[in-house]
């Protein structure tokens, strides 16, 4: 079982200073010798699910299988990204990690428990927790630090505790300023951050957010991506996040890719965003910068491979210009 | 070409009276007959509140606006014919979808305009084939399609009304690259082929570039730009100082000209950006 992670404020929360934007080398190799010890946080194996449509009478009318035989795992401290299509399964797998749904097939394990075991619901739900798309149907209290407090109460935490919890949270995802605020009053990007900052005063060592920029503008995208690579970073809370937008999952240490039901790639973003033709075939596509290489490549000018930021293909653009 | 709608000094507020604090501040901009206007700002910037003015489902403090010369507003307008020749898809529109299959739902709108039952049918029918929606998703239940084919199903019950003006409030939000794509081919198909004005809001920078005409820019209620997108995209500090960004190949594009590279830095769409870095390299070599 996981020890509960005792949380500090994060420096640059304390500090009211710019948070770190860039944390992992592309590929992770950063933290490639440490990552090689780490145990897994999530284990499925064999993994299937069922959909199964039932008329009036209880008969069943339709079986469609969302997740079909899926084996990953996640390191704890592990930054993944899973992508994939309208339908892929991506949302159904995510709900498995924290015992929303049950496998039909296989086994699901988080940090060790066999999420099927009903006496283990609870402490699944708190070691993996979860964020949704809309950010308008994850917020309870109608203050900030009151929806924040919710979590942690209605696990049992006793009451003196959660100021101390509430406080960190708030402040892992810098918006400590917007403790008293109706949270009615907040934007797309702040309401996002403060379902973050509920997950997170339960102690959990995974998050799992489905889509959670999904709703939100150019600004609010950035500050949520900022505040989950600095939980990743700092906190070294293990992050699965799922997204239609590539931008965002540059700075993964590793990408999912799910189709049909399957893993259909599994590697690095360099890794998996070279294959840019497979990942149209899946109905993706690549960030701009790594489309434009490619089809530069393609007319002949010398650019590496491996490029998926915008300064990667401007420095590769400048040296080759000035070759 | 003449203007279909024109907004003049525009004020709402949602509280009562006149001491609210107003969502739209005194805002005037004009959208020609078959145009493409693409809106765009933070959350909360009055995006949605002004598209809800324009169909008359809100009434302003003050100002006016002209639907083919008329003020919609003005007493004894008839709204509910406005309302179907200005077609509004709210954001998530598929919630909205709730008949028992797929053609009644898209019947439901024409209906509801007095025509007769072969008359909606005949619309109906016309509506699914313009979005591509196959026979065989007709009589589905509208919950068995996929996200993207829902979101076309709501499209054609708008389309069913035959409107002159087609409102979109971010059609394009949680659907994957390729839906992303679908829906935005779509859009430039029906105003290619029925000639609509098109208002669309979004957060997606990249569906702006590739499709509008012009870009309002919305900021607290006031307007902040209105122009070209490539006029608008090369302001990215100010953009980015009211939450909003740049398509990501107008900052390559800056970046490589700021390191010494002969490109023009007002370009916004992926296309054009690579011709022009090749376009650069030729003249390098020559």
């Amino acid at each position: 079982m996981a020890a509960n992670r005792g949380f500090t404020p994060v420096p640059w929360a304390a500090a009211g200073g710019d948070p770190p934007c860039h944390i992992v080398a592309a590929g992770g190799a950063a933290y490639g010798n440490l990552k090689a010890r780490m145990e897994d946080i999530i284990k499925t194996e064999e993994l299937g699910f069922d959909y199964i449509r039932r008329n009036e009478n209880g008969e069943v009318e339709c079986i469609v299988r969302a997740v079909d035989d899926v084996n990953i795992s996640v390191k704890k401290g592990e930054f993944v990204v899973i992508l994939g299509a309208n339908g892929s399964g991506k949302s159904t797998l995510a709900k498995h990690l924290n015992a929303l749904l049950k496998p039909t097939d296989g086994t699901v394990w988080v940090d060790g428990m066999d999420t099927a075991e009903d006496g283990l619901l609870w402490e699944v739900r708190r070691t993996a927790g979860m964020v949704f798309q809309n950010p308008d149907n994850q917020i309870i209290g109608q203050v900030v630090d009151e929806d924040v407090a919710f979590g942690p109460e209605n696990l049992g935490v006793p009451g003196p505790e959660l100021p101390g919890r509430v406080e960190e949270s708030l402040k892992a995802v810098d918006i400590y300023g917007l403790k008293d605020s109706p949270t009615i009053s907040l934007s797309g990007g702040q309401k996002q951050r403060v379902s973050i900052a509920g997950i997170l005063a339960m102690h959990p060592t995974c998050i799992v957010l489905d889509e959670p920029t999904a709703m939100l503008d150019p600004a609010g995208r950035k500050e949520v991506m900022r505040a989950l690579l600095a939980l990743n970073d700092v906190e070294e809370i293990t992050v699965i996040h799922i997204t239609h937008n590539m931008d965002e999952a540059v700075n993964a240490d590793r990408i999912i890719v799910m189709d049909h039901g399957k893993v259909a790639l599994s590697g690095t973003p360099t890794q998996v965003f070279s294959r840019v033709e497979e990942l149209l075939a899946y109905g993706l596509t690549v960030p701009d910068a790594v489309m434009l290489a490619y089809e530069l490549r393609k007319a002949g000018i010398g650019i590496p491979e491996g490029i998926v930021t915008g300064p990667q293909l401007t420095e590769a653009l400048i040296n080759e210009y000035n070759h | 070409m003449n203007t279909i709608i024109e907004v003049r000094d525009l004020t709402f507020s949602y509280d009562d009276g006149s001491s609210g604090k107003p969502v739209i501040k005194g805002i005037s901009f004009s959208v020609e007959k078959g145009g493409f206007i693409g809106i765009i700002g933070h959350t909360g910037s009055g995006k949605s509140t002004l598209l809800q003015l324009l169909i008359g489902l809100l009434k302003p403090r003050s100002g006016e606006i002209l639907f083919d010369g008329e003020d919609i507003f003005s007493k004894g307008y008839d709204l509910k014919k406005l309302r179907s020749r200005v077609g509004l898809v709210f954001q998530y529109p598929e919630y909205q979808l709730f008949e028992e299959n797929v053609f009644k739902d898209v019947c439901y709108g024409p209906a509801n305009l007095g025509l007769t039952r072969k008359e909606c049918e005949l619309r109906a029918y016309e509506a699914l084939k313009s979005v591509g929606l196959s026979d065989d998703c007709f009589y589905a239940s509208p919950f068995e399609l996929s996200g993207g084919q829902k979101r076309r199903a709501a499209i054609a019950g708008i389309l069913a009304m035959k409107p002159e003006v087609l409102v979109l409030d971010e059609p394009t939000a949680g659907l994957d690259p390729a839906g992303r794509r679908e829906i935005m081919n779509l859009i430039l198909k029906l105003r290619k082929e029925r000639d609509i004005t098109v208002i669309l809001v979004t957060h997606s920078m990249e569906d702006m570039a590739s499709c509008a005409e012009k870009i309002l820019v919305l900021d607290n209620g006031q307007i902040g730009y209105f122009d070209t997108p490539a006029k608008v995209f090369s302001h990215t500090e100010e953009l980015e100082s009211i939450g909003l960004s740049a398509p990501a190949v107008t900052y390559i594009m800056m970046e490589l000209r700021k390191r010494g590279m002969d490109v023009p830095t007002d370009v916004i769409r992926p296309e054009d950006a690579r011709d022009e870095i090749i376009a650069a390299f030729a003249r390098r070599k020559a």
